[in-house]
């Protein structure tokens, strides 16, 4: 174990590698944990009340109230609420009749008028649900009201859809988020961890030595993946502890499977650092292929935010391919669901496959390294 | 001599890289004990067949026995019994002198109390025993070197291979370094080193000496002065200064010929018969002759005279 020693060595001499291992997975879980927001809260809202009484204002309360909107403006024209979308100030323009109360009174169909930015069209479609959700809220009780005037209150129920939310109760898309987040994290850190490690032995020389020298491939990968491991495991659970207690995910599983999983897939992506290195010809085409080679599939097809059964088919072939997505399936399983190892069973089955074709893979570039 | 008596042996060996055959069939036996130098110029093929001794690459075609074992079937045998400085002097530069050591020790199967012992001995050896707790990074490019040998002799393996060791190092320094090669070859250290100063050849048992890939050269280096030169190597002064280089070539006993300072070596292939041309041309001439004299030639004179001979022979399209 030499090599992990030196290793050992080299890292604890360079401080500024070692506050990069240590602050990186601070930075991307900040980075990605927040930025990544699936919610649509506090839309900007401009209103353009053409006939301004009592019921319209009533109207527009419901929308003040209502956390996913935040009026920004009370408009006086239509071309304002024209200017309004086109300079971004708001996303849904509400226009409201001049004859909204007339109508409402005759009991003649109605209609709001919205507008709404659509050039991004899933927040335009969340947006025109919530806010067709205000108005059929609005809607219910006009007609509530006018039974109840009239005296009808027959037992005469509308049929009601209820819902129980399970696993992420609040229905707070972080919960669903975070915990892929992890995956994503480590995969880059573990990654670039190793990814550097050949390349430099290379670039200095050095590494003709360690081939000269009468270590077997196997020792060398061995020497080289300890000490990261240790290394990458403390970055997992700084990762871990921030999504608990930082991000207040609720955890509901068992820490030992979660800590094995991490492990396997820890393996995985340190070996598949130093694949990287052993193919690279320096230090810089190194980290530039770790980050390529990691992150876009990780964020893209591991199924972190987008869901892989959406994907055409051959994307979802594709996308069995990267390891993030067992592990993934494993966290969100562990932390949301709180599940076992028989569900989760196949995702920890694919992993061990992963690092083994990683494992494989690596030793047959190292046989090859200097011809 | 058997097999086993050598160190090294290297038969027809070939490496070729696409279409350009950087080892072109050298075959070459080192005995053991021996400092066997492995002279050429900058890519002449050094260092792939050091590489190849070594078991780092393999060749295209031919064998290599090293240490009385196969290369390509032993790789774990023959790397056991060597030791390898490659031409970089690969030390880690973050790490101090006594790490460096602890760590290639350790890479060679070296441990406990037998390590301490070879450090300590090392690190005699190569004079830096008050400098083992500094980092590589400030040594000098000198003591690197020694640090390097130190290193690649710590396991004290049989066969050592050296790759450029003296290279880009002071001239003090390289001398003070040949002292310490001798010194392990004084103890029965077969060392196998290449160089591309020809003046080192001085302090090897035998060399080789190649070019593009080829042997072009086998011997001791008085061997190689006496019988590679085709002939006896001369110097001429004159009286005034003169030095009709042309007219003296195409004398028939006078191979070569060369301005030298102010003076003009010639190769001739007998001396008496080359004077009395000469004189007859001189008189001609006008010019007095104050000295005409055998010179030592240098492995330097040897190599330029096989290797512009041989491009000759190619440019009359005879085959070597």
């Amino acid at each position: 174990m030499a090599l992990a020693r030196k290793e050992a060595i080299q890292i604890w001499r360079d401080p500024r590698a070692l506050l990069i291992i240590l602050t990186m997975p601070i930075l991307l879980m900040a980075l990605l944990g927040y930025g990544v927001n699936l919610d649509q809260n506090h839309t900007p809202l401009c209103v353009f009340d053409r006939e301004g009484n009592q019921q319209s204002q009533n109207l527009l309360k419901l929308f003040a109230s209502n956390q996913y909107f935040e009026t920004r403006q009370n408009l006086t024209s239509y071309e304002d609420l024209i200017d309004s979308l086109d300079a971004g100030r708001c996303t849904l323009g509400i226009v409201i009749s001049n004859r909204f109360s007339k109508g409402l009174h005759e009991g003649r169909e109605l209609g709001v008028q919205g507008v709404v930015d659509a050039s991004n069209d899933n927040t335009a479609n969340l947006i025109t649900g919530y806010a067709r959700q205000v108005i059929e809220g609005y809607s219910d009780s006009v007609q509530a009201d006018y039974l109840r005037l009239h005296g009808i209150t027959s037992g005469l129920e509308p049929v009601s859809f209820e819902v129980r939310t399970w696993f992420n109760d609040d229905l707070d898309s972080r919960n669903y988020v975070v915990p892929g987040v992890v995956a994503i994290v480590m995969a880059v850190i573990g990654t670039f961890l190793t990814s550097l490690t050949i390349a430099r032995e290379r670039e200095r020389g050095t590494m003709e030595q360690l081939l000269a020298a009468p270590v077997s491939p196997l020792e060398l990968i061995c020497g080289k993946i300890v000490p990261f491991f240790v290394i990458g495991m403390i970055d997992a659970l700084i990762c871990i502890g921030l999504t608990i207690w930082w991000f207040g995910i609720p955890f509901r599983g068992d820490f030992a499977l979660l800590l094995f999983a991490t492990a396997l897939f820890l393996m995985t992506v340190l070996l598949m650092g130093l694949l990287i290195s052993t193919i690279a010809h320096n230090q810089f085409a190194a980290s530039q292929f770790a980050v390529l080679l990691t992150f876009l599939p990780s964020y893209l097809l591991s199924g972190f935010v987008f869901p892989v059964d959406q994907m055409p088919r051959w994307l979802q072939i594709v996308s069995h391919t990267v390891p993030a997505l067992y592990y993934v399936t494993a966290l969100k399983g562990i932390f949301l669901k709180g599940v076992g190892l028989s569900v989760i069973g196949g995702q920890l089955a694919a992993l061990t496959l992963c690092s083994l074709a990683f494992f494989f893979l690596t030793l047959y570039s190292f046989r090859r390294t200097l011809d | 001599m058997t097999e086993a008596d050598y160190a090294v042996v290297a038969e027809a060996l070939v490496k070729r890289f696409g279409e350009f055959a950087a080892v072109d069939r050298i075959s070459f036996p080192v005995r053991r004990g021996e400092i066997f130098g492995f002279l050429g110029p900058n890519g002449s093929g050094k260092s792939t067949t050091i590489r190849i001794l070594c078991g780092l690459l393999k060749p295209t075609s031919g064998r290599v026995v090293v240490a009385g074992h196969d290369v390509s079937e032993h790789a774990e045998l023959v790397r056991q019994s060597i030791g390898y400085m490659s031409q970089k002097f690969s030390l880690y530069n973050d790490l101090t002198v006594r790490e460096n050591l602890r760590f290639y020790g350790g890479m060679y199967g070296v441990s406990g109390a037998q390590l301490r012992e070879a450090i300590a001995v090392t690190l005699e050896m190569a004079g830096l025993t008050d400098m083992e707790s500094t980092p590589v990074a400030t040594l000098s490019g000198g003591w690197k070197q020694h640090l390097a040998l130190g290193s690649a002799m710590l396991h004290r393996p049989p066969i050592v291979f050296l790759d450029e060791p003296t290279s880009g190092v002071d001239p003090v320094a390289r001398r003070q370094f040949w002292q310490v090669i001798q010194r392990m070859g004084a103890a029965g250290t077969t060392i196998f080193v290449t160089t591309h100063y020809m003046d080192e050849a001085e302090y090897c048992n035998r060399v080789v000496l190649i070019n593009h890939g080829k042997l072009v050269a086998l011997g001791t280096p008085a061997e190689l002065k006496r019988e590679k030169l085709g002939g006896e190597l001369m110097e001429l002064v004159c009286e005034p200064s003169w030095s009709a280089i042309e007219a003296l070539k195409a004398l028939p006993a006078v191979v070569d010929a060369f301005v030298f300072g102010n003076a003009i070596h010639l190769l001739v292939t007998d001396s008496t018969i080359a004077r009395a041309e000469i004189q007859r041309l001189l008189q001609n001439a006008g010019v007095a002759m104050v000295r005409f004299e055998p010179i030592r030639p240098s492995m330097e004179d040897v190599f330029v005279q096989l290797t512009v001979r041989r491009n000759a022979a190619h440019a009359e399209g005879a085959a070597p």
